[in-house]
């Protein structure tokens, strides 16, 4: 089966800054895929060259096969979602919906029909007649959502779709988009900052950063397996040690990769399980989270690594002091060697 | 603690500053603009004595019959109405792509060219421009020159020979005032129009793009409904300065008189007070007509 998309080499640069600089990536037909970077990463940048909007300096844009290198955005068969969500105001949010099929020239009965049929789908039947301000952006995001749809798109591409949402509503569209996505079996691309909402929405995940894509993997491959100092600490936030200090506590590598919540405390002056990895250090500070309880250990004059304890039920336990010595202990499988 | 008496309450307070700022621009339109406008309807309802030309406070509606059942003046509307149609459309057709352009395609050093550029033509003096102009297009002005040397002096002399429009020169012809009329209010359908064309975020045309629209589907479905109140605040413009002005007309362009002309006249030398100020009458009545019929196209919707 063919890609859906089909990345080669683009890079484009914006006087001397570079923004995208050799990408290459294959989305399958039918893939959740997210572009995850913070900004400025090129993240952006590649998903309007994907549109159209953009022309890259050099590379190959391939959808379904087709080179669509230089087709203008209308004549390509992909869809956005806008950041802004980008309704007309002058148009009712039935005609909005429905623009796609008017400049294609679709009867107007049919192109009602079709409308009332998306706004059906993204639970806004009724709201046909208002106009875009008088929804709010919970309700824009979904009218958005189904003007992008109405005409069966290969691809969507979703440009931070929930960047505006707050919190609660922003949980509620991650579980709707990826539950329309399955229906429909449209392959998605959407693009985001939000490395938890990357996580939870994608099958596939590509990390920007500087234009370049750090690393392209499953979440779980992302999150347990980075394989560079930036990927580890921008997904999930991992320790990162380097130098010395990563020889001293035996590696793996020159640099490697150590998750919060995978250090345990151990406690009074019980010793480590046989063949983990041991050091000690100072409380710098300690959270509490909730779930868990997040400290800070100053472990040598360069290393200060991050420690998670999960709340356990029926614990007693106080964290410890600021300014105490605890000892840490991690098994060596969960270190992982880090790419320079 | 109770408040004392003669004291006033926060809000009080807040709403005598509020009353304070807002009464002088208040009494202004008040009193020096509704309330002069108002005078000039009353004005226009008085009776004139028919032997000492004295105006008599009676109420008639004589004037207005006068107005509109007199050959003459009849002339002086249609000629004067379609004349600002004329001007407003050429205004218009010719501003868009300027604004357009200025609005979304220039670079921000290019844009303040471009806004000095149209503004600049301003803060010259009308009078030495309209008289600029008469130079400009008379018979042996630069203007027939300029058509002289590339050729197309046959074209010129053609176009003079149109009936009712033509004339004995540029300057003297009624094509010659339009010329004039256009370049004095263009600026005023530009800038509105650009202010308007600005506004629209630029994702809309993207997503206009995105959804399968031509560039002309865009600018037909998206870019033009969006520009509307723009447009609509440049004829306004160019509309009613067309309407109201008189200088142009008597200093450019054939004899026939426009509704500014036969204000000056008759309030001046002719001494017609009610007939002047029911000729005025008219623009503001259009005005609002077309205010009326611009709203129901719906040219405010995207406000």
């Amino acid at each position: 089966m063919l890609p859906a998309i089909e990345l080669r080499a683009l890079r484009r640069a914006f006087g001397p800054i570079v923004a995208l600089d050799s990408v290459s990536l294959t989305i399958a037909p039918g893939e959740f895929f997210a572009l995850l970077g913070p900004s400025g990463s090129g993240k952006t940048t590649c998903l309007r060259l994907i549109a159209g909007f953009d022309q890259p300096d050099s590379g190959t844009i391939l959808l379904d096969g087709d080179d669509v290198t230089s087709t203008p955005p209308f004549a390509r068969d992909v869809n956005t979602v806008f950041q802004d969500y980008a309704l007309f105001p002058h148009m009712t949010v039935a005609d909005n919906v429905a623009y796609g099929l008017r400049v294609r020239g679709v009867a107007a009965a049919e192109r009602a029909r079709r409308a009332r049929e998306m706004l059906d789908l993204v639970r806004l039947g009724e709201f046909g007649t208002r106009r875009p301000h008088e929804l709010s952006g919970g309700q824009r995001q979904r009218v958005a959502l189904a003007r992008a749809l109405i005409n069966h798109p290969k691809v969507l591409l979703l440009d931070e779709p929930l960047g505006a949402l707050d919190l609660k509503l922003r949980e509620e569209m991650q579980a709707e988009l990826k539950g329309l996505q399955q229906r429909l079996g449209i392959t998605f691309v959407f693009v985001t900052h939000d490395q938890d909402e990357a996580l939870s929405m994608a099958d596939r995940v590509a990390v920007f950063s500087n234009g370049r894509i750090e690393q392209l993997d499953t979440p779980r491959e992302l999150y347990n397996r980075p394989q560079t100092a930036f990927v580890a600490r921008f997904v999930g936030s991992a320790n990162v040690v380097q130098g010395e200090t990563a020889q001293r506590l035996g590696g793996p590598g020159r640099a490697f990769a150590i998750r919060p919540e995978l250090i345990d405390v151990l406690p009074g002056t019980a010793a480590a399980p046989a063949g983990h990895v041991q050091c000690s250090g100072e409380v710098l500070d300690a959270l509490y989270h909730g779930a868990s309880s997040r400290m800070r250990v100053q472990v040598d004059a360069q290393t200060i690594l991050a420690v998670d304890q999960a709340e356990l039920r029926g614990a007693t336990s106080a964290m410890p002091a600021v300014g105490a010595l605890v000892r840490l202990a991690w098994h060596p499988d969960h270190a992982v060697p880090l790419r320079d | 603690m109770a408040s004392r008496r003669g004291e006033f309450s926060p809000q009080g307070r807040q709403a005598f500053y509020f009353a304070l700022l807002l009464a002088p621009p208040l009494l202004w339109l008040g009193i020096v603009y509704l309330g002069s406008l108002a005078t000039l309807l009353l004005q226009s309802l008085y009776a004139v004595d028919e032997f000492t030309a004295r105006i008599v406070p009676e109420f008639t509606l004589a004037t207005y019959r006068q107005l509109v059942t007199q050959p003459a003046h009849i002339d002086i509307l249609l000629r004067t109405v379609l004349m600002a149609i004329a001007v407003t459309v050429a205004s218009a057709v010719i501003a868009f792509p300027v604004a357009l352009y200025m609005a979304r395609y220039a670079s921000p050093r290019l844009k303040a060219l471009f806004y000095v550029g149209v503004m600049l033509p301003m803060w010259t003096s009308y009078l030495v421009k309209v008289y600029a102009w008469r130079l400009i297009l008379a018979k042996q002005g630069i203007a027939s020159w300029g058509f002289e040397q590339v050729g197309m002096i046959g074209a010129l002399d053609r176009l003079l020979e149109v009936p009712v429009v033509g004339g004995p020169s540029l300057a003297s012809s009624y094509i010659g005032m339009f010329v004039v009329f256009v370049y004095m209010w263009l600026p005023f359908m530009i800038l509105p129009l650009a202010a308007a064309l600005e506004r629209v975020p630029q994702s809309l045309l993207q997503a206009s793009s995105d959804l399968g629209a031509s560039p002309a589907q865009t600018f037909r479905n998206v870019v033009l409904p969006l520009a509307l109140p723009g447009l609509a605040a440049g004829s306004i413009f160019t509309f009613s300065l067309t309407l109201g002005d008189y200088i142009i007309p008597s200093v450019v362009g054939a004899p026939g008189y426009f509704i500014g002309m036969m204000v000056y006249q008759q309030q001046g030398t002719a001494g017609n007070l009610p007939l002047a100020a029911a000729f005025s009458v008219v623009p503001i009545v259009l005005i609002g007509l077309y205010l009326m019929l611009a709203r129901r196209l719906g040219a405010f919707d995207a406000l």
